[in-house]
């Protein structure tokens, strides 16, 4: 039921004619849209919603998604291009704007209901795929860009604009488009030697009907796809004229700094405004439910005025929690580990423990907007415009249409700026609200940001895990608390009994979607334990593994791979150790190998890590590279230094002193290689940072002998084990 | 009080309170962007920019500090239309990704390079501290060794 198909997916579109509405609550699905014709299509070159060629062959492609550093703009824009035979010369890209008629919400559907990604599920009705919270959903995130948008529309699309000049050229020429061979954005009439550019057919194949079913090209025909090609957003990354949220100048705009309830939920009480009223450049104090901003001429004059208030916040009744209530919650929860089959031979179990993580991306949260009357104007960097469009408009009490949301690039969004995580958007509008119809750029400090994250959940589990005389493993289980879902259990290997079990154990702080979701501590934990049952059975950590993946053919191949880039097995100096994990997530296998050294005072030196990647197929291979070097150096960061405490129901760490992450003279050096398979594209965003805790845990084990089951590393005395 | 400097080449007298850090004159009095702010507290890089030549840290340093000084931001790096030696390696060896700090990096590389045209691993080890959160540390690290050869070449 529901089954997604390329037919009915264009079928759809057509058929509709103005329009393809389905489902409740004004949700628009979105990819009927791309086989529409404007009515004034003719006058403007436009072939479909996504794709622009205009007269002076320029291709333009609309991206339903933001750019946050992925590079998914350039590599879906490949996409089309592929499809189109257009000249990559000559390729441009625009991100949509927020309008129903760009939202994305089909990303859900893509999956065909079999699996949604964690950070989609929410709010989603799978019988219906009623989108039940929000009225858009336009949303990047989940590593969904290329292999959703991209597979199902790009590719389509592209395809459909191609055979419509064609059939443009077919009829100008007054041959039969089979006939006809394209490239380049020109398409060619061989017999007759006539050629002409897709620019000159832009108007003429703007007005032709939209196939309903395109061809693809086969992939062994692919000339652009699977090469390197340089990022479109790259130029402006290099000069400064990149304008992130942070970035935006509108004019006449004044500035605002906020400070927060330190306890997510505390409530202002009270705050005398006089000694910032009076100050230099202020314009305003704004109280809010949960904050009070000071509204001035520059951000220096209102930060500074902020800091001469004292407002008094409660602490929504969790002024007690603290990290270690938290764990100590856990730890009751979970209770004794599972009991193990009475006739294993050897038996073992361990505990695994992952901290509160922040995202703390390289731009502070910032939000600036205006609002007048019945009508608002947001500027800012957010994974999903139309959730920041309908938070707008609910916190101003306006309709979603009043709303207009001017996205703008992401200086790293990790998950933070995901949908509902839109904090900053009610709050930047309620400040802007309060001096309308003045526009108002709300930026938060390093300090704010850090300390009003949606954090990566901490979690405590038990496992055990038992093995037969022969040293096969017979069960491997686990209570966790924390979130988890399938994270938690999926494994690749044999193993007769599988099972993980989540203990519940609610805590008040605020978590959210970062970098990998669930999978970055559970593949910690399942990924460490499959190492120490290795170990336990007396077998070579890779062996282990490779034992276990008969059945398994990509992830065997994928573990394989990682071995050899590392020369598994080959001698290393005293003190150094490889460590081996395989993981999958959002549709795609990962495998590293870590290769570490630990000194005889217990320092650590990563030194290379090797990662073997299955993502079905590469589209850009230098930001598929990226992101796998991207996804290891910020796993790396997390598992070895940064951990967010609490005390007192507020979080502890302030800014990059306390919350601590690696700089360039601990970055090891990375090697990827691909694997293409006959799977189904898979993201790349984050599926690189599961595996480089756990292998790196293992590295450490081989180096020195001491087994780390808590992250960070550093709370892990590494001294050697005689 | 009015304090003279220039920037980018450009002379400018800003009627600033002395203790504002260098970092907002530019963004908000000078509209210079593309120095950014990532921590206030001279930890992440972000905010790198020349101070009469050095790389500094402008979200600490204030403006008293600049008074006749002269001041190069990213905007002000390419000469004559002509990118400098690290934004061109930057571009062919594509190291940014989300490229929030990729300002403040390029300034610290190339004020690196100014004071040592071929550094060693250890030499940036040490003299390039920027945090990066999209993990372009090793690209980053190939580009400067990428830019010291070119540069020797030439």
């Amino acid at each position: 039921m529901n089954k997604w198909t390329r037919r009915t997916f264009i079928g759809a579109g057509t058929v509709a004619g103005g329009g393809f509405l389905l489902g409740v609550a004004g949700f628009t699905f979105a990819p009927a849209r791309h086989a529409l014709v404007p009515g004034d299509a003719p006058a403007h070159g436009q072939l479909t919603t996504w794709i622009t060629v205009s007269p002076d062959n320029i291709v333009t492609i609309l991206i339903p998604h933001c750019e946050m550093g992925q590079g998914t703009p350039t590599a879906l824009a490949m996409m089309a291009a592929e499809e189109m035979e257009a000249d990559w010369a000559h390729v441009r890209v625009q991100e949509a704007p927020a309008l129903d008629e760009y939202a994305n919400g089909y990303v859900i559907r893509a999956f065909g209901g079999s699996y949604v990604p964690a950070v989609l599920a929410r709010g989603v009705d799978y019988g219906s795929y009623k989108i039940a919270e929000w009225f858009g959903f336009q949303v990047t995130g989940g590593s969904t860009a290329v292999r959703s948008t991209g597979e199902f529309g790009m590719r389509v699309a592209g395809a459909a604009a191609k055979e419509m000049l064609f059939a443009a050229a077919a009829k100008q020429f007054g041959v039969d488009a089979a006939s006809l061979t394209a490239k380049d954005s020109r398409i060619t009439h061989a017999a007759s030697g006539r050629s002409v550019s897709f620019g000159e057919l832009a108007s003429a194949a703007a007005a032709l009907p939209v196939p309903t079913s395109p061809r693809l090209k086969s992939p062994d025909t692919f000339t652009l796809r699977r090469t390197a090609r340089q990022r479109l957003d790259m130029p402006s990354k290099v000069n400064g004229s990149a304008v992130y949220g942070m970035d935006v100048v509108v004019p006449g705009m004044l500035y605002a700094a906020i400070e927060m309830a330190p306890v997510q939920g505390g409530k202002l009480v009270s705050v005398d405004p006089a000694p910032a009223a009076s100050m230099p450049g202020v314009t305003k104090v704004v109280t809010l439910e949960s904050a009070v901003a000071v509204v001035a001429d520059s951000f220096w004059h209102a930060r500074r005025a902020l800091a001469a208030l004292k407002p008094q916040f409660d602490d929504a009744g969790h002024g007690d929690v603290s990290t270690a209530s938290i764990f100590d919650a856990f730890d009751k929860a979970v209770g004794a580990a599972p009991a193990m089959p009475s006739n294993a031979a050897k038996t073992i179990t361990a505990e695994y423990r992952a901290p509160f993580l922040a995202h703390a991306g390289m731009e502070p949260i910032a939000c600036t907007a205006r609002v007048d009357g019945t009508s608002c104007d947001v500027w800012a960097g957010v994974q999903d415009p139309l959730n920041a469009r309908s938070t707008a408009a609910k916190a101003l009490g306006l309709d979603a249409t009043q709303v207009h949301v001017h996205n703008q690039m992401l200086g790293g969004g990790f998950g933070r700026r995901l949908p509902f995580n839109f904090d900053y958007v009610d709050l930047g509008v309620r400040i802007a609200k309060a001096v309308s119809p003045v526009p108002v750029k709300m930026i938060w400090t390093r300090e704010n940001d850090m300390q009003h994250d949606y954090y990566r959940t901490a979690g405590l589990s038990r496992h055990a895990g038992a093995l037969d005389a022969t040293g096969t493993p017979l069960a491997v289980e686990s209570f966790y608390a924390g979130d988890g879902d399938d994270e938690a259990t999926g494994m690749p290997y044999a193993i007769a009994r599988l099972k993980a079990t989540a203990k519940k154990a609610s805590h008040p702080i605020r978590t959210g979607a970062w970098r990998s979701v669930n999978s970055s501590q559970h593949g910690f934990f399942k990924e460490s334990f499959i190492d120490e049952l290795a170990h336990a059975a007396g077998k070579d950590p890779f062996e282990f593994r490779r034992g276990l993946l008969t059945a398994n053919p990509r992830f065997k191949a994928v573990l394989e791979k990682a071995a050899e880039l590392a020369s598994w097995g080959t001698p290393l100096p005293a003190g150094e150790g490889r460590g081996i994990a395989l993981t999958e997530c959002f549709g795609s296998i990962v495998a590293e190998v870590v290769h570490a050294r630990v000194s005889d005072e217990g320092r650590l030196k990563v030194l290379n890590v090797y990662a073997a990647v299955d993502c079905g197929d590469v589209v850009n291979l230098d930001t598929a590279t990226a992101q796998v070097e991207g996804g290891i150096i910020f796993a790396l960061s997390a598992a070895l230094l940064s951990e967010i405490t609490v005390a007192q129901g507020h979080i502890v760490e302030r800014n990059f002193r306390d919350y601590q992450m690696i700089h360039i003279n601990d970055a090891p050096k990375v090697t990827t290689a691909f694997l293409r398979s006959d799977g189904m594209l898979g993201g790349l965003g984050e599926p690189a940072v599961p595996p480089l805790a756990p292998a790196l845990a293992n590295a450490i084990y081989a180096a020195c002998g001491v087994r780390v089951r808590e992250l960070p590393i550093r709370k892990t005395p590494l001294t050697r084990k005689a | 009080m009015p304090i003279d400097l220039t920037v980018n080449g450009t002379p400018h007298t800003l009627d600033v309170e002395p203790e504002m850090p260098l970092l907002w004159a530019l963004r908000e009095q000078l509209g210079l962007t593309g120095t950014k702010f990532g921590c206030g507290i001279a930890a992440c890089g972000a905010c790198t920019v020349h101070l009469d030549g050095r790389a500094v840290r402008s979200c600490t340093l204030p403006m008293s500090a600049t008074a006749g000084k002269s001041v190069v931001t990213i905007e002000g790096l390419a000469h004559e239309g002509t990118l400098h030696p690290v934004q061109q390696v930057w571009l062919d060896q594509q190291v940014p990704q989300c490229g929030y700090c990729q300002s403040g990096l390029i300034m610290a590389v190339a004020g690196l390079l100014a004071q040592n045209p071929n550094p060693s691993d250890e030499d940036i080890d040490a003299g390039i501290t920027n945090i990066c959160r999209c993990g372009t540390f090793a690209r980053a690290r190939t580009a400067i060794h990428a830019c010291a050869r070119t540069e020797g070449a030439a």
